[in-house]
Parts: structure tokens; sequence; C-alpha cells
């Protein structure tokens, strides 16, 4: 019974945070600082997501910045979303099966 | 209004495959903790979020107050709020009041990342379209997770870990590579995340906070030196 308490919680304050601004932000925002901050949000969010956390998602953080590596180059060449993240992972598999042969 | 659900349901794709490995691994944490199958998938149904579930299941398992729960998952997922308003403001002007807050259940890291990616402005349909497979992959995941922990060879699971990493670096270094500006506010990001993770002192700022402020000032000064003119996507 108390775990349901805490999931209602969790599961609560999760998605007021989600839906209170989707709801309040209706009209267009016509400040152009806002707008300019608003353009640049996503990157810098995903870019603050992005690094250090990437070397902790693997067993080393060796393997993680092979994976990086192989990311950045399928990122640059424009292939796309997916063939990046699949690659990426290729690159850290390779990686850690070259470690373990070393 | 299909075409937009089908595109929708096309680009959650790269999404949902690596939700499922991540929430793979919550799954498998969550059985750990004490937690019943049920209770894990719970979780991941009425959640959606990978950093905040892994912080509820450490309150949980630590026996937290609720106070300490709703404050944790307040600061971990406070992001969200800057990625509800960035969309507000590409969300099509015909979407009604509960396609806004049934839309909103599906904001993450990374259906934001594809929706806030897309040209022009995008409609309920396209959005539910893209939650359709994250959802189920994340609840599915976590189930598989927790009822079969060991399957998956551990080298396997490390790869996949690095799988949603791929897919930000794809929509940033594209972005970054036509925009001087947004190469530098990325950098920018990234060198004060650095400091969140490793100065002393700084390094005691949880996670979430510590994502807050880094995009903000990083957003902030990029607006402040190279404002956005016209009519840029926003």
């Amino acid at each position: 019974m108390r775990v349901f308490l805490y999931v209602l919680v969790m599961a609560g304050v999760t998605y007021l945070i989600r839906m209170l601004p989707m709801i309040i932000f209706k009209k267009k925002i016509e400040n152009s600082l806002i707008r300019s901050f608003l353009y640049y949000i996503p990157y810098a969010v995903l870019a603050a997501m992005i690094f250090p956390a990437i070397l902790e998602s693997t067993a080393t953080p060796i393997s993680a910045a092979a994976g990086l590596l192989v990311a950045l180059v399928i990122a640059w060449l424009d292939w796309g979303l997916l063939p990046t993240a699949l690659f990426a992972c290729a690159g850290v598999f390779l990686c850690e099966f070259i470690m373990k042969l070393l | 209004m299909t075409k937009d659900f089908l595109q929708g349901f096309k680009d959650g794709l790269p999404v949902g495959l690596g939700y499922f490995s991540v929430a793979f691994a919550f799954g498998v944490a969550a059985v750990q903790n004490g937690l019943s199958v049920l209770n894990a998938v719970l979780i991941s149904l009425t959640n959606l979020t990978s950093a905040g579930q892994l912080a509820g299941l450490s309150v949980i398992a630590a026996a937290g107050s609720l106070i300490e729960m709703a404050a944790t998952q307040f600061v971990i997922n406070l992001r969200y709020a800057l990625m509800s308003i960035s969309l507000s403001q590409k969300l099509d002007r015909r979407v009604t009041m509960p396609d806004r807050m049934l839309i909103s259940f599906g904001v993450t890291d990374e259906n934001f990342a594809i929706a806030a990616n897309k040209e022009g402005t995008f409609t309920a349909p396209y959005f539910y379209g893209l939650m359709t497979l994250p959802i189920l992959c994340w609840v599915g995941g976590t189930f598989f997770g927790a009822a079969a922990g060991e399957i998956l060879p551990a080298a396997v699971l490390s790869a996949l870990g690095v799988a949603i990493y791929g897919m930000f670096v794809a929509v940033v270094l594209p972005a970054a590579k036509k925009s001087v500006a947004v190469a530098l506010v990325a950098i920018l990001a990234m060198a004060l995340s650095c400091c969140f993770a490793w100065v002393p002192f700084l390094n005691q700022i949880s996670g979430g906070f510590a994502i807050i402020i880094s995009a903000v000032v990083a957003a902030a000064v990029g607006a402040f030196f190279f404002p956005v003119r016209g009519e840029e996507n926003v």
C-alpha cells in the first residue's frame, strides 16, 4: 500500500511539471529575448545531458568515449537519429570486445 | 491527420529502441530494490522518465518520506517544465486544451529532442504518434527487465546504454554545424555540466539541478549575445 502512495506522489509531481507550462503558455511569446532563449534551450539541455553523463552510460568510460566518437562522426555526416544511436552502440560493443582481447 | 500520426510513429522508433534498454535496466534495478514486477511496471507507466524513476527507487528503498519523494521528483524533473514551455510554442494553434493535457504526459528528453527538431509547428496527432512506441517500449522494457533480469549478456546491456546519448548527439551536432551560436551554446552547456560533475562543492548539487542551471545559463548567454531574428523556429 505504501508503495502506491510513493508512486502516486512521483507520478503526480512529474505530470504537473510537464502539464502546467503546456496549458499556461498557450499564446505565442513575442519578446525576442525570450524567443531566442527558447530557441537555444533544446540544444543547451541536450548538450548538458550528453556530457559528461555519457561517460557513465556503459561498462567503462573508455568504451563510452568510443561510442561518443562514433556518434559524433555519424551525426556529422547527417545520417539521422536511429543510425547514430545504433552505430554508437556498435562502437561501444566493439571497443569492449577489443579491450577484452588485449 | 492520420499522416501526421504515422509520421510521428515513425519518428518515435529510435526513441522506443533506446527506451527499451534503459527501461530494462530500470526493471532489473526495481526488483533488486524489493519492488514487485507489477509495481515496477506501474511506476514506468505513470512516470515515463528515467532519471526521476531511478531517484524515486532510491527514496522507496531508503523508506524516505513522501515529502522527500515529491522534492526529489520536482528537482530532477523540473527540466520538463522548460521543455513544455518550448514545445508549447511549437504546437499548432488549433490544438485544444484536453489535447495539450494529454500531450504533456509524453514530454520526455527524447520526445522533446525530436519534436523540437521538427521544422515549423506540429499537430496533436503527430505527438500522439511520436509518444506511442516510446511508451510501449518503456513499459515493455520495464516488464521484461523486472520479470527476467539477466537474459541479455552484460556486453549487450552496456552497449545499449549509449543509445540515448547517441540520439542526443544526432540532434545537437547537425544544428551546431549550421550555426556557430548553437555550437557555442552547446559547448558552454557541456562545460558547465562538467563543472557540476567534477568541481568540488559544485558536485554536491543534484543532477537535475545541474542540468537546469547549465542549460538556462548557456541558453541565456546565447539569447543575449546572439539574439535570434525574425521568424526562426522556436
